[in-house]
């Protein structure tokens, strides 16, 4: 390929311009498909809401004289695909209201520090195929632009990003000085920090049984055989027992992580107006949103890397099938090549997945109450996580000692003992309901009321 | 042009990260910036005032806070530097010999026994309960018996 020699030419003599142009690859689809983001999600909650939501906007009806004929008297619709465009428009030229009693600097601080982690987050994450091109021994030119840099610290730099949100919300509700909104931040950062526990132990289950915190060779671990038995199956991790439990924890904390229903505690309207935005208006008030689905957009790119395979758009080994089966491998090896060259829409679409599913579950779960959200991470995800840790860890010794047989039944025997062990602590630890005297009710003359009146009082309480 | 100057030296593999991170900041910071540059600025007092539902605001906002956030912040510190020290081993422990997997394994199946007795420690002494039970003083919180009004005899007859 000339693009990639070309490539690799530039990367000998002018690594800077190579990693310019990794760069921008990175950060300029997440600007333009931002916007794409927002009406997607207002499309997508309308439609679950029985509604229409925005279609109009940017439906362009030519005059019947327009010099260009194939287009004259037609109607051009763009189904309000350039709403967020508008919006975003609009929004710059707003007055910017400040309020007096804020703290000034940390108030202009807040939302950089909110948005500057969501387009920094994706630098180790690969979007498309960083080993060899499909029945050859030469790295293909993916290998040269993704990821934008290939460090050893990989999925750790993920993690200390994404947690740098954190600040911008909290400094957001701080600096505002109204009540509201300071509320809004610090439940954010109690929010943030429990998930973030969550997170990190989940994933560090996946760099726990991939021995490597690189990014690219998670996936690649993810391309060999399922369960080192299935040839023709490729091995995501959603489908190991143990990389399926930490998927749902990793999912659960994603999340969290970027405040979103049902975990949108920070920001819940009918309690603290609009939380830690609250005094923030124009482009400012939009930079938090901006954040929020740069990094929703993106952490559901970690997650398809991690668990879903990457790049690989259907879980199977298309080469070793060539192999395999002769007779077929001509499909087999345009589907392999299909499978390489189109990598990043098949990333593209994990991530517009992810973030479908984030606005099916805002349409679909109420809110939850704050006490849930930290019983939810701190009592269960969190030893969830660690359990599965320990498994795993369980899995790898006895894989090395006994093969693995001895390492499949390591992993059994440890899910039982841990299922009887939390069977055992749930029963000891439930609560009665709880236990408050009945209020006595006395009628307005002085005696006791009816004893129907009272039953019904108790069964309130 | 820098070239191979003293960036990639200084920084390695990691100067595309810089380079990511000044673009990142220059984005965000033109964000925060445009509004302000573009938009009017027609001040007023009441405009500029703080908003909390068109109630006037009664004192400062940044003030005393529930004392159980800063509980979960305490906690978050020590378990989160539990979790760093796994990264480490995680990264040595499937390539490791035999040996050293089952020595590592134990040391660290140890530790993280600990940090289950931790975790099961906050738990129990109630350091995450969010919902205000009556757990402290019990008669405090129960409605004071409201004496019924005496109505003088024959009154409502």
């Amino acid at each position: 390929m000339d693009v990639g020699h070309w490539l690799e030419g530039l990367g000998q003599s002018n690594p800077v311009a190579l990693a310019a142009i990794r760069v921008v690859l990175l950060v300029l689809p997440i600007l333009v498909l931002v916007p794409g983001l927002i009406w997607l999600e207002r499309r997508l909650l309308s439609w679950m809401q029985d509604r229409i939501g925005p279609n109009r906007t940017g439906t362009v009806t030519f005059p019947s004289n327009f010099p260009l004929k194939f287009l004259a008297g037609k109607k051009v619709r763009t189904f309000g695909l350039l709403q967020p465009i508008a919006d975003g428009v609009k929004l710059f030229l707003k007055e910017d209201v400040t309020p007096s009693a804020i703290d000034k600097l940390v108030y202009f601080l807040a939302p950089f520090l909110a948005l500057f982690p969501a387009f920094a987050l994706g630098a180790t994450l690969p979007w498309a195929s960083t080993g060899f091109m499909p029945f050859t021994s030469i790295p293909g030119p993916y290998s040269l632009l993704t990821p934008v840099a290939n460090v050893e610290i990989g999925i750790l730099y993920v993690l200390a990003i994404s947690s740098l949100g954190a600040y911008g919300l909290v400094l957001a509700g701080y600096a505002s000085n109204n009540k509201y909104s300071l509320m809004g931040g610090i439940r954010a950062s109690a929010q943030l920090i429990s998930y973030e526990l969550g997170m990190g132990v989940s994933l560090a289950c996946v760099a726990l049984a991939t021995g490597s915190l690189k990014m690219p060779d998670m996936v690649m671990q993810q391309e060999a055989a399922l369960w080192g038995v299935a040839e023709h199956i490729q091995n995501w991790f959603v489908f190991t027992p143990w990389g399926l439990v930490s998927a749902i924890v990793f999912l659960i904390c994603l999340v969290a992580e970027t405040n979103r229903a049902p975990f949108d505690l920070p920001e819940a309207e009918n309690e603290l107006i609009a939380g830690y935005h609250t005094e923030y208006s124009s482009m400012k008030f939009a930079v938090f949103f901006m954040g929020e689905y740069a990094a929703m957009f993106l952490l559901s790119g970690v997650f398809a890397a991690v668990f879903l395979g990457g790049y690989n758009l259907v879980p199977v080994r298309w080469e070793h099938l060539a192999d395999t089966y002769p007779a077929m491998a001509g499909f087999y090896g345009a589907m392999a090549k299909l499978n390489y060259w189109l990598g990043p829409l098949w990333f593209l679409g994990k991530c517009a997945g992810g973030v479908a599913f984030f606005i099916w579950l805002r349409a679909t779960l109420p809110r939850l109450r704050y006490d849930q959200l930290m019983s939810l991470g701190w009592k269960t995800l969190l030893p969830l996580a660690v359990a599965n840790f320990i498994v795993v860890a369980l899995y790898i010794v006895f894989t090395s000692l006994y093969g693995p047989a001895g390492g499949w039944g390591a992993w059994g025997g440890a899910t039982l003992v841990l299922v009887l062990l939390y069977l055992n602590i749930a029963a000891a630890t439930r609560k009665g309901p709880l236990a408050s005297p009945p209020r006595r009710i006395a009628l307005v003359d002085g005696t006791e009321a009816p004893a129907s009146l009272r039953e019904r009082e108790q069964v309130k309480t | 042009m820098l070239g191979r100057g003293i960036f990639q030296a200084v920084f390695g593999e990691f100067l595309p990260i810089l380079l990511l991170m000044l673009v990142a900041a220059v984005v965000a910071g033109a964000m925060v910036t445009l509004s302000w540059v573009l938009g009017p600025k027609k001040d007023t007092p009441y405009k500029s005032s703080t908003y909390e539902c068109g109630v006037t605001p009664v004192g400062n906002a940044i003030e005393r806070f529930p004392i159980k956030f800063y509980l979960v912040a305490i906690l978050f510190v020590l378990f989160d530097i539990e979790v760093v020290f796994l990264w480490s081993w995680i990264t040595v422990f499937k390539g490791a010999t035999i040996q050293y997997q089952v020595f590592s394994g134990v040391a660290v199946g140890i530790y993280l026994v600990l940090w289950i007795i931790g975790d099961a420690y906050v738990i129990k002494v109630g350091a995450l309960e969010w919902d205000e039970e009556p757990q402290v003083a019990p008669e405090k919180l129960l409605p004071t018996p409201v004496e019924a009004p005496t109505i003088a005899a024959g009154s409502h007859s």
